[in-house]
């Protein structure tokens, strides 16, 4: 039997607030454990939680950010459940009036572009930290510390749209993409400020009704959760094709063992008997304030990809990778705004710049090399003053010694060989000095064209112009 | 009976109550006594009342994104009912 595989996304972001969403501790990663507590994130008896405003704007700029409808009379719910990580035994969320609700976002997965539904965004204070003494199921005890309980986060749930874990590693980093735009979470999933569980089910094809589904939490990279998706689809198929059934459970994945695990946990008939929160008095946005913020969202990834392929021509694979953050983007506009040809601007960020960056663990933001320089140096190459080869050299130069492209070329003479009667010198010296070569040549071998070329270039320490040595090499081989 | 025994027990577990079978029974006839009552309530018609999130008439109240200071740890764990190395400490999670 062929089988479809329904996904559906559950995302959490912490959002970049100073404070906590209902009380003044800071929100700050790390720190000694239990020192970024007070009376209300720590849920003592009396205490009142105020909303925290920044919290509503970021909520009301990512739903618009995912073309949701953004709620006017909105409120916050008790999520009641016993588990340590909370210290109130309850999660103050939304339930049944979330902050916004039906929005999309456009993904990309093989050359076609599909939509996904997101079905609600809502507000909701995160849980503390447990560290556990040797495995989570072996340990006699656990200990916990409260320094991210009440960070605020937003939870976004994608509708069951997905159908394959390649495409929910397109949405997650489509979200990543629109939330560092959009400039409300650091996205970083090393420091759990974003975070995934994934619904997945099986159906055979044709069936309307959907499968039983296992929801997989602890997968903490995109790439991870692809792998727990593949890894829980297969488990799924084989269960079914033998004639079993699923259980509605959740598991976690085991990202060193590449394989997801029932947890089994008393919680799991879950009930979580939401009611209103009391302390928390609604919310009422109206449709000022709700365009003031639309007014004031960026320029979004998709519409940004647009622009660059229709202004500057680009791929569309190129235009996805160079709006895939914000910084980049906006250093792609420097380079053009500095004068730079789209193609080659796009192709060193994407090559050298990013290669670099890699290697020292840097963002863009923190570039050495500024987009003016980076410009000029691309206008000597176009120029013919220095070869795309010795560009890399110079380039290089550029970020370790922080001069700019003229300076180094200057220094280090390394202004292209394009003069074709001291070229053909040397040429005619290398063709002379390697019979061997030249005999396979005239025997059919083009590869001795290669060889030849090397030597050249080795002479010339690189600074020969390319295409003239291939010219010239070609015609005194070949006598014309 | 608006509520039996099972029910009591499924909403015991997900207190985490342990309840003795006296205890059970008691409760079980208190809080069927209770919705009881509730659906004296229910008899009113409340089809014209918009449904009510809040009993208070107040809204949008909120704070400005500033740090406050937070507790010392010594405070924030003086009634713990146990700890170590400035964590809380609690008993096994999973069985």
């Amino acid at each position: 039997m062929k089988f479809e595989t329904v996904i559906g996304l559950e995302v959490h972001t912490e959002l970049k607030t100073a404070s906590k969403i209902f009380c003044g501790c800071t929100t700050e990663f790390g720190g000694d454990q239990n020192t970024h507590v007070c009376p209300v994130c720590l849920g003592l008896p009396g205490v009142l939680p105020v909303l925290n405003e920044k919290v509503l704007e970021f909520a009301i700029r990512t739903g618009l950010a995912l073309n949701c409808k953004i709620s006017h009379y909105s409120k916050f719910d008790r999520k009641n459940y016993y588990y340590p990580d909370l210290p109130k035994n309850f999660q103050t969320s939304q339930y049944d009036l979330p902050i916004c609700e039906g929005g999309y976002l456009d993904i990309e997965v093989g050359g076609e572009t599909k939509r996904i539904g997101i079905t609600r965004v809502h507000m909701e204070e995160d849980a503390g930290k447990l560290v556990h003494s040797g495995t989570i199921s072996n340990s006699e005890y656990a200990l916990v510390d409260y320094n991210r309980t009440g960070v605020p986060l937003l939870e976004i749930v994608s509708e069951p749209d997905i159908r394959t874990p390649e495409e929910a590693k397109a949405y997650l980093e489509k979200i990543k993409s629109i939330l560092s735009y959009i400039d409300v979470s650091d996205c970083k999933m090393e420091e759990g400020s974003l975070r995934c569980d994934a619904n997945i089910s099986l159906r055979p094809v044709g069936q309307e009704q959907f499968g039983t589904k296992a929801e997989i939490k602890n997968v903490n990279s995109f790439k991870a959760v692809q792998r727990a998706l593949e890894y829980e689809q297969e488990r799924q198929e084989e269960v079914l094709s033998e004639g079993g059934r699923i259980i509605q459970e959740t598991r976690t994945w085991d990202d060193s063992r590449g394989v997801t695990l029932s947890m089994r946990n008393k919680e799991q008939a879950q009930d979580y008997r939401y009611f209103p929160e009391p302390d928390l008095v609604p919310i009422v946005v109206d449709s000022e304030q709700i365009e003031a913020i639309r007014r004031s969202l960026p320029e979004l990834p998709d519409a940004r990809k647009a622009r660059i392929m229709k202004e500057q021509g680009l791929s569309a694979y190129d235009a996805e990778v160079i709006t895939a953050t914000r910084p980049m983007a906006d250093y792609f506009d420097a380079l053009i705004a500095a004068g730079a040809e789209a193609k080659a601007a796009a192709n060193w960020l994407m090559g050298e710049v990013s290669k670099l960056l890699n290697a020292c663990s840097l963002d863009i933001r923190s570039c050495p090399v500024p987009p003016a320089n980076l410009a000029e140096m691309i206008a000597l190459i176009e120029k013919g003053t220095i070869s795309g080869k010795i560009a890399k050299t110079v380039f290089e130069a550029m970020w370790n010694e922080g001069k700019t492209a003229p300076v180094i070329v200057k220094e280090q003479g390394l202004v292209q060989m394009s003069d074709e009667g001291e070229l053909g010198n040397i040429v005619e010296a290398v063709i002379a000095a390697n019979p061997q070569s030249v005999a396979d040549f005239n025997a059919g071998k083009e590869k001795a064209v290669g060889f030849l070329v090397g030597q050249i270039m080795r002479q010339t320490k690189g600074r020969a112009n390319p295409e003239l040595v291939n010219r010239l090499l070609k015609e005194k081989l070949t006598g014309k | 009976m608006k509520l039996n025994r099972k029910d009591v027990e499924h909403v015991a577990l997900l207190s985490r109550l342990e309840l003795s079978e006296t205890e059970l029974d008691k409760y079980t006839g208190q809080l069927d006594a209770i919705l009881e009552y509730i659906d004296v309530l229910n008899q009113v018609d409340t089809s014209a009342v918009e449904p009510m999130a809040h009993v208070l008439d107040i809204r949008n109240v909120m704070r400005a994104d500033e740090v406050q200071p937070s507790l010392p740890r010594e405070a924030a764990l003086q009634n713990a009912p146990d700890a170590e190395d400035g964590f809380f400490k609690v008993p096994k999670i999973v069985e």
